[in-house]
């Protein structure tokens, strides 16, 4: 230990700027973006960063930290309490994060500084803050200053600027002060409803009339009384009470509208008919189909559904796979990076949670909806534009899986023009964890009264607060500031390293993460299981003094997992949390009394009965009323440029390849990722479902894939829900995934994680007219997803609905189409077996599979002359079955050299993106039928294959498919795609220029 | 007769590359232990107890302050339990005839640490590994040729790789044209990213970074140390390569052994054969 550090008050900064003759790669982004983007010449741009140490250090410390610990001799030049100035630069931009924010640059540096220095007496929250500083050439002005740093560099809910010309010094530090007022107030909930609804709205609690009066109601209940009275309670809620109810009941914890009593009629055959509860009456009773399904067939592999964070399916007698997909969108919309960035490193904490805990995130995969990218309209008041919303976001799940060490494996983006005001952003992880702990079931959670309650990880601070309750509410112009918060995977990073080893020595007895409603969700989903806690919040480590205790309670503070323990162990556990560096804090303990109890400074703030917390939330009753859209087939215009029609197809934007973000996630990390996204000589040609192996040691392998198709829902919701399906399905099926099997069991595991997103569907009259037809295609995609999934014997086995996509500002909504994203995983036994889309070899034919309609309803292709049509896609799910398992037996005979899936733009897209993975072209003869050319080219009818064989195996692959294959073709040397209809030629081009079409960059 | 080859795998602070190196080495005949770096520090661990010392990729600290930057602090200015700094440990060490591996952020810490080049053999820093040219992180594969002049065990018989990079700050710099010059004419610029007729090239994306001298890997002068930025431990299996469909359908003779694999036999072999090693 070193004495004498501590000493003089004032505030030090310490800068770094690139040397002269170094690249200052950042500072060149800056200058090119700001032309590019805004129009703005910054002229010669150089960039710095400053560390602003807020504990009084003497001087000469101060340098050995900035020479020794910050400064990389070779590139870095060093100020010190005089900031780098230079008559070079007319103006310039000051980035700070607000007080309060995740700031793991400065956290790090504090590190260092401990490392280098051991000082005695610094405290242990955070007292070195980094800021970035932007010098310009240009004198710019104000408002372009302005525009750099709230579109460009920043963003006023997550950043304080300062700009301008520079005068050598910075004022600012983003610590944060703040009045300790640990008051508990009790709240008046015994007033008319007028008053209980402005409660709502004033508090943020998002509960409507009915759930503010069932909270009245159980206040004014004698029982409660006398029992409050007793215990010294004041007889009216506290704030602390009135948030947990909030938070609890929130459609984000409770899926009130999921669960509600829907009447829904069919405006056509008058029929009328009553849902209680969607997710009962269509996913829950479809996996438990087919839960009995396979358990009557001897099949065991579905262990755990609904009921944990994630759902469980057993690999093999020693591993369980564990997995879990959600959506980040109203955070997403605010801030995209830190929105994303949470919504990843957030998803990782559940399979993480699962039982005991302390799996092994193996992947994640990420299906995003934006705004294209050139959106021209106006943008409304907080409404950020498309492109930005796509760089935030892409750079947010890249720092959350790359900087966690976890691949992103597989993914999907679409781009339509409701997506502007609010993004779609669903994240999903993957994890392997060890089907035992100690002779006990890992995905069980047991917990017995007398365990300790441990929370894990990341300090509180206000971040967060309201989540649950925010995103259960569209945006509108009071969305709290601290909805905002920007996650720390690194501080993730040690405490997933740290559960992994401790769930293995056993120390853990069960695990949860604190997502949404923090403490009070974890604690008071948990406290279910034994039948009480008790929780002393004045033991929670802060991350600065000043959170009222019910916001410590509901703070959404990111990195924190909630461990529960035995007594017993707690030696061990807090010893091995010390070494890899992860806070722990024993907070409470489990009870059987039937409540949840919160402790402050030994004053009971909080004392609510677990069954009214749980299940007091009254039953909403929604309406649902469907109409069919009037719609038309286009009349299209006669087409005789073929060419030009596929290379305008391959450049849109829903087509185009998405290399500039698949090279910016690590998909490889692990060493286990076997189909990546790219494939191919170059890397260029895209896959279908995703492939890892599971060890080193064996050849086990995971398919994993994601269905999505929005569009189709502006004809016929049900068809977009089963094409969705069916997309997933296939995407597993072509690279050699085999269905679930009843008769001949072969026991390998499916499931899949439904993930709806549809703007507010409850009918208002003023607010939402078309309220009960939104409902109604709601109830439509459910219905889909339980034929679907019952048919093919798919379990859900967890989901997640997000209710309220609409953007509101001004009068103005724009409201995301009603969308539903499957996203699926299969088992193989060996990934070696398995089949990649890139075509392999010329001489090899190449075969349609599966049955083509004209049906160019939602097609890429209508698009194009801006239609939208009558005649969705459908899925024939008998077809379907018959040529899948005709797919699996060409598997299992090794007959196929390529497969890839036919999806957006049909089957001449598909044999371009085949041929993007080698040098050679293809000569491709279709038959004159009763469909017309452009049908046959880019229909975009499900259960479809390109597949390529080598001429040996014709005659096998033949005879296996019957009248279900195609032959329309083979590969040539000559690197050019040429295509006839009967003698008509239609397509003659170089597969470079399709390439290059394709290759048009996103520019994220 | 790999039999008691034993290295050490560092782990910790967002090091995340671990197990596939730790399988690597297994599938190449030694032993692996993964061990966060806590437990060297606190004396759980000993370097003396391994013939290699490898500091796999990842983000240790999040790429704060630099790549690698605060490990490469931690392990020169923090003691450990005894009151020694590692990096002392670490000199003897390799003195004492045994090899480093970094790879990735393990790479940019041995350079930054001054552990490579080491020209100076007083382990000053010498060079840094800053942001890519492109000034973003990228996954691709590229081909790095060996130096045919370089001498190290690591890369016997190996002429042509095909490996991953994955990172954003692998541009290798040199302190100065001094240090740069030695490194050539010692040959300590071990592997080069390569253009399709094999030569060293500047142009992206084979060279992914814009490394000065096309630069993807570092020996130093006795050989123990290497250190690159492409991944060896991503590629063990031929089931890595994104071409493995193609090379599969066109390969005489099946091999389902990947390319990085070769690096790992190769320093388990020299090991066993080095006149330090005492098999158990």
């Amino acid at each position: 230990m070193r004495k004498g550090i501590v000493q003089s008050p004032t505030i030090n900064h310490i800068q770094l700027v690139k040397k002269e003759n170094v690249a200052d790669t950042l500072a060149d982004q800056v200058q090119e973006s700001a032309l590019k983007y805004f129009r703005i010449d910054p002229g010669k741009t150089k960039s710095g960063k400053i560390f602003t140490i807020v504990q009084p250090v003497s001087e000469h410390y101060i340098r050995d930290f900035a020479y020794q610990s910050l400064q990389d001799t070779i590139i870095h030049d060093v100020y010190i309490n005089r900031l780098y100035q230079s008559d070079q630069y007319q103006s310039y931009l000051l980035i700070a994060k607000l007080p309060g924010l995740t700031d793991d640059e400065g956290i790090s540096a504090q590190k260092a500084f401990i490392d280098l220095l051991n000082p005695q007496d610094v405290p242990d929250t955070q007292w070195i803050f980094t800021q970035d500083i932007f010098y310009f050439e240009q004198a710019l002005t104000e408002s372009q200053l302005q525009q750099l740093a709230e579109e460009l560099l920043g963003n006023p809910l997550v950043n304080h600027f300062e700009y301008g010309s520079f005068n050598g010094t910075v004022q600012y530090t983003p610590d944060v002060r703040l009045h300790t007022s640990d008051d508990v107030q009790s709240i008046d909930v015994n007033v008319p409803n007028e008053q209980l609804q402005q409660l709502s709205r004033d508090l943020l609690l998002a509960l409507d009339l009915k759930e503010m009066q069932a909270i009245k109601n159980h206040f004014a209940n004698q029982e409660t009384i006398r029992a409050r009275k007793d215990r010294g309670l004041s007889a009216m809620p506290t704030d602390c009470e009135l948030e947990v109810l909030a938070q609890t009941w929130s459609e984000h914890c409770k899926h009130k509208e999921f669960n509600a009593l829907i009447t829904y009629t069919d405006r056509h055959s008058g029929e009328v008919k009553t849902i209680d509860s969607l997710f009962k009456t269509y996913i829950k009773r479809s996996t438990d189909m087919i839960s009995k399904r396979l358990e009557k067939a001897g099949q065991h592999w579905l262990l755990k559904v609904f009921s944990d964070n994630a759902g469980v399916v057993r690999i093999n007698q020693d591993k369980v796979f564990i997995w879990k997909v959600e959506t980040h969108n109203s955070p997403s919309a605010l801030d995209p990076y830190g929105g994303a960035l949470t919504g990843i490193v957030g998803v990782n904490r559940d399979p993480l949670g699962t039982g005991i805990g302390g799996g092994k995130l193996l992947f994640n995969t990420d299906v995003l909806c934006f705004g294209p990218p050139d959106y021209q309209k106006t943008l409304l008041p907080g409404q950020l534009h498309p492109r930005r919303i796509m760089s935030g976001v892409i750079k947010g799940i890249e720092d959350g899986g790359n900087k966690s060490g976890i691949p992103t494996v597989n993914g999907s983006v679409v781009f339509d023009d409701r997506f502007a005001g609010k993004p779609l952003v669903f994240c999903g992880t993957g994890a392997v964890m060890p089907a035992r702990y100690n002779g006990r079931n890992s995905w069980d959670k047991i917990i017995d009264p007398g365990d300790r309650i441990i929370m894990a990880g990341g300090r509180v601070g206000k971040d967060g607060i309201h989540g649950a309750t925010f995103s259960s509410l569209e945006i509108g112009d009071h969305s709290p500031r601290s909805a905002v918060q920007i996650g720390s995977p690194i501080t993730q990073k040690n405490m997933s390293d740290f559960m992994e080893r401790a769930a293995a020595a056993n120390w853990i007895k069960s695990s949860t993460d604190n997502g949404a409603g923090g403490l009070s969700s974890s604690i008071g989903e948990l406290a279910r299981i034994p039948g009480g806690a008790v929780v002393e919040l004045d033991r929670v480590p802060l991350k600065y003094a000043g959170l009222k205790p019910w916001e410590i309670f509901v703070s959404e503070s990111q990195e924190r997992m909630t461990l529960v323990i035995d007594p017993h162990y707690a030696d061990e556990l807090f010893e091995l949390a010390g070494e890899f560096e992860v806070e722990l804090s024993d907070i409470g303990y489990f009870t059987d009394e039937g409540f949840l109890q919160v402790l402050y400074d030994q004053k009971t703030i909080a004392w609510l009965d677990l069954d009214f917390l749980h299940d007091g939330v009254p039953k909403k009753q929604l309406t649902a009323e469907w109409q069919k859209p009037q719609l038309s087939e286009p009349k299209l215009p006669e087409i005789t440029d073929y060419n030009d029609i596929l290379m305008r197809l391959l450049g849109r934007f829903n087509i185009r390849s998405r290399e500039d973000i698949i090279r910016r996630y690590d998909h490889e990390v692990k060493g286990k990722t076997i189909i990546k996204p790219l494939m191919g000589r170059h890397g260029y040609a895209p896959q279908d479902a995703a492939v890892m192996r599971i060890d080193f040691d064996s050849h086990e392998g995971l398919l994993i894939s994601n269905g999505i198709k929005p569009r189709i829902g502006d004809i016929d919701p049900y068809q977009m829900s089963a094409n969705a399906f069916d997309e997933a399905v296939r995407s597993i099926i072509s690279v050699g995934g085999r269905l679930p099997d009843l008769e001949n069991g072969h026991d390998l595991f499916w499931t899949v994680n439904d993930n709806f997103c549809v703007p507010d569907s409850v009918y208002h009259p003023q607010n939402n007219p078309d309220g009960k037809i939104k409902l109604a295609k709601l109830v439509q995609m459910n219905e889909a997803l339980y034929d679907m999934a019952t048919f093919f014997n798919i379990p859900m086995t967890s989901g997640k609905d997000s209710m309220k996509n609409d953007f509101i500002r001004g009068g103005t909504k724009i409201s995301v189409p009603p969308t539903i994203l499957y996203s699926m995983v299969a088992q193989t036994n060996d990934y070696r077996q398995t089949v990649t889309a890139e075509f392999k070899a010329s001489g090899d034919l190449i075969y349609v599979v599966g049955q083509t309609y004209n049906e160019l309803g939602a097609s890429e292709f209508y698009q194009l002359f801006e239609a939208l049509g009558a005649h969705a896609p459908r899925v024939r799910p008998q077809e379907a079955l018959r040529v899948y398992t005709k797919m699996m037996r060409a598997h299992t005979d090794n007959l196929l050299a390529s497969s890839h899936d036919i999806s957006d733009g049909g089957l001449a897209v598909a044999l371009a993106e085949a041929l993007f993975g080698g040098q050679f072209g293809a000569d491709i003869k279709l038959h004159e039928t009763r469909l017309p050319g452009y049908a046959q080219l880019f229909s975009e009818s499900p259960s479809r294959f390109v597949v390529s064989v080598t001429p040996q195996k014709q005659q096998a692959f033949e005879a296996v498919f019957g009248e279900d294959c195609h032959k329309i073709g083979r590969l040539t040397q000559e690197p050019r795609l040429k295509l006839s209809l009967g003698d008509q030629p239609l397509i003659d081009i170089q597969v470079d220029q399709l390439l290059n079409a394709w290759r048009a960059g996103l520019e994220v | 007769m790999t039999d008691g080859v034993r290295a050490l795998v560092v782990t910790g602070y967002g090091i995340n590359c671990e197990e596939e190196m730790a399988a690597a080495y297994r599938m190449a005949g030694a032993e692996a232990k993964i061990v966060h770096l806590n437990e060297i520090f606190s004396g759980q661990y000993r370097l003396q107890d391994y013939q290699i010392l490898n500091f796999p990729g990842g983000f240790s600290f999040g790429d704060d302050l630099g790549a690698a930057k605060v490990l490469s602090n931690k392990i020169k200015y923090k003691k450990t339990v005894r009151g020694h700094y590692l990096i002392d440990e670490i000199g003897k060490f390799i003195s004492d005839g045994n090899y480093i591996l970094g790879v990735c952020n393990g790479f940019q810490a041995l350079v930054k640490m001054g552990i490579l080049p080491n020209i100076g053999k007083n382990f000053d820093q010498e060079a840094t590994i800053t942001f890519n040219n492109s000034g973003r992180f990228e996954d691709r594969w590229v081909t790095c040729g060996v130096n045919p002049q370089s001498e190290s065990s690591f890369l016997n018989d190996l002429k042509l790789l095909e490996l991953p990079v994955r990172h954003g700050e692998g541009k290798l710099l040199f302190k100065n044209e001094d240090i740069a010059r030695s490194v050539v004419q010692n040959h300590l610029n071990t592997l080069s990213y390569v253009d399709e007729q094999g030569k060293p090239t500047p142009h992206y994306p084979q060279n992914p970074n814009g490394s000065q001298l096309n630069c993807a890997g570092l020996v130093d002068e006795s050989g123990q140390i290497f250190g690159l930025m492409p991944h060896p431990e991503a590629f063990l299996s031929l089931y890595n390569h994104p071409n493995w469909g193609w090379l599969k359908r066109h390969q005489t003779e099946p091999d389902e052994e990947g390319q990085g694999l070769q690096i790992f036999k190769n320093i388990v072999q020299a090991v066993a054969q080095s006149e330090y090693f005492v098999q158990p």
